[in-house]
């Protein structure tokens, strides 16, 4: 009992912003809205709208290494592709009977985390730090989208799963949750749709608590000054690792998700693009804290996709601008400089009015 | 008691012979100034006692135990710390979590957070508590960190320059600050240019030159010296 109450406690701390009655109730009108949403739409829309929570685990993933930690990581792709193809290999192989496509999210999940564990040894363990770290990064993504792009062959198969190169992989089964006489599949529309918002939560409070424990404060003293960090006594690199790893995990999640939410993945998905884009998302609302890397996210994306219909490639044009202007106006981020804005702004108004 | 040893310790920068076959004994509970012209290898030694640097060859032996080939961390854990000569605090985080940080692995819970009270007024940083300590004074930051680096309650503290920037009055108030921690038990090796500041704290005085102990002995000793006042007047063959 005491331990749910210390965590409760850590939903709130230096480390995430909100805090106080105030934030929750909008907390719980944001999350009771999404809830709702689905009475009032289609289940089209709805399942579109899945695709863009699709992505902001891999957000998170990103807030947490490089806005937290401060590792700039190019990296997260990678991890995201592996649990996705990760996903599709192992239920073409082995169907999607008795539950076991959940098993397949938690195997892929946990490939990309072993993956990153043996990267990340070496990264850390080598000392390679700062932008080093976004250049090896880089190229492991590199290298899997090319590797990938070439499996095109007979030849490159995992049992039966056919890998078919530049055009993916595809008709992998969607998540089903067995039921008595026949399995409840999760297409992508309204069940899909609880479940990932039912995800998205959990893991947003789980990584609000993370970051206002002890653990957390170690990793943002890592970001703030490595040296001191390791002279308080903490072995900086363990922690690098385990950040990382648990970031990659997220990432898998977006991955694996990504994967049964169209039922196909490509090499693309590892592909430079592929790997800036969550760099803009995350750095337009704000790297260093959880709630902003959420809202600018899905904002960013939902634009996006918005002018993807109307301009096409000049939407890629448009995030590279955006990238450019945030950097130059608000290197913070745009949504976390809006609402610290309005912080000042409204403590200001109450200095005034007393 | 032998609190730290250096034993024949050597490092070599290229062609520099930075420190240069340096023995150097530490009592428990005494105050040590290490003094010496710029360049002398203070700040090397610094870093081959915390493990940031290996020596070439040579030995550190800590409470009795070799800790020549341990990770930093693992030294730190053992009774070290550390403040380094440029303020090394959480720029981005407020005072009160940068000692937070410092504290935690070693206090929970309301006992962690009455301690951090105990140390924000020891180091006369109450007021400033929620601040970024990226705002504070230099002066400020300088005590932040001697207060993150004396919440380890370390057997040895290691101080390089720490009243480097400070106005005379600081630079007191820290002299008194290391004393009422050597009074409570606290080992002290110090770099230090601030002549004022080594004859209020130090018990004894290491002279470290070219990399080599050059002279040892109490303060007025090292005054009278005629060879050290040569060296930091520049006469090198002295």
């Amino acid at each position: 009992m005491s331990v749910i109450v210390s965590l409760l406690r850590r939903l709130e701390g230096p480390q995430t912003l909100g805090r106080g009655r105030g934030f929750w109730s909008l907390f719980a009108l944001v999350l009771g809205g999404a809830v709702a949403y689905p009475l009032f739409s289609d289940g089209y829309t709805v399942g579109n709208t899945v695709y863009f929570f699709v992505w902001v685990f891999i957000a998170l993933s990103l807030s947490l290494i490089w806005g937290y930690g401060g590792s700039l990581s190019f990296g997260q792709t990678a991890f995201f592709g592996i649990a996705g193809y990760g996903y599709g290999i192992l239920t073409i192989n082995f169907g999607a009977g008795y539950g076991f496509t959940w098993v397949a999210l938690l195997l892929a999940i946990a490939f990309a985390a072993l993956f990153a564990l043996l990267l990340g040894y070496f990264m850390f363990f080598g000392r390679i730090a700062g932008v080093f770290l976004g250049i090896v990064t880089l190229a492991v993504t590199l290298m899997l989208e090319r590797f990938m792009a070439q499996t095109a062959g007979p030849e490159w198969h995992i049992g039966a799963a056919r890998l078919n190169g530049f055009n993916g992989m595809s008709a992998m089964p969607p998540l089903m949750i067995p039921w008595f006489d026949e399995p409840i599949v999760l297409f992508a529309d309204i069940g899909l749709y609880y479940v990932v918002l039912g995800m998205l939560v959990v893991v947003y409070l789980g990584l609000r608590v993370l970051m206002n424990s002890s653990f957390g404060n170690v990793i943002v003293a890592i970001r703030e000054n490595p040296e001191r960090a390791e002279m308080l006594g903490y072995d900086i690199r363990k922690y690098q690792l385990i950040t990382f790893v648990i970031g990659a995990a997220l990432a898998g999640l977006s991955g694996v998700l990504y994967t049964v939410w169209g039922q196909y993945i490509t090499p693309s998905s590892m592909g430079m693009t592929a790997a800036a884009l969550p760099l803009i998302w995350v750095a337009v609302g704000g790297r260093s804290d959880l709630t902003t890397t959420v809202i600018g996210t899905l904002v960013v994306l939902s634009g996006f996709q918005a002018l993807t219909i109307y301009g096409s490639q000049y939407a890629l044009v448009f995030m590279g601008v955006l990238l450019v202007a945030t950097v130059l106006v608000a290197p913070n981020g745009l949504v976390l400089g809006i609402i610290n804005w309005i912080t000042r702004l409204a403590r200001r108004r109450k200095q005034e009015a007393a | 008691m032998a609190l730290l040893q250096l034993r024949d310790l050597n490092k070599h920068f290229g062609g520099l012979h930075v420190t240069n076959s340096v023995n150097l004994v530490l009592e428990q509970g005494e105050i040590h100034c290490l003094i010496g012209p710029n360049g002398a290898g203070k700040s090397t030694l610094f870093r081959l006692i915390l493990g940031e640097h290996q020596p070439g060859s040579g030995q550190i032996c800590f409470a009795g135990e070799d800790i020549t080939a341990l990770k930093s961390f693992a030294r730190i854990r053992r009774g070290l710390s550390v403040k380094f000569q440029v303020p090394g605090v959480f720029k981005g985080l407020s005072v009160r979590q940068n000692l937070e940080i410092a504290l935690q692995s070693r206090l929970h819970g309301g006992e962690l957070v009455q301690e951090i009270d105990r140390l924000l007024a020891f180091l006369g940083l109450a007021a400033e508590q929620a601040q970024t300590a990226g705002n504070l004074s230099h002066g400020q930051k300088q005590w932040l960190e001697i207060g993150m680096a004396i919440a380890l309650k370390p057997r040895l503290l290691l101080l390089d320059e720490p009243t480097a920037g400070m106005s005379p009055e600081e630079t007191h108030m820290t002299g008194e600050m290391v004393r009422r921690l050597n009074a409570l038990g606290m080992t002290v090796l110090a770099i230090e240019h601030d002549m004022a500041f080594v004859r209020q704290v130090a018990q004894r005085v290491t002279v470290l030159h070219l990399g080599q102990v050059f002279a040892q002995g109490s303060i007025d000793e090292i005054v009278a010296d005629e060879r050290v006042a040569a060296i930091y007047l520049g006469q090198t063959h002295a």
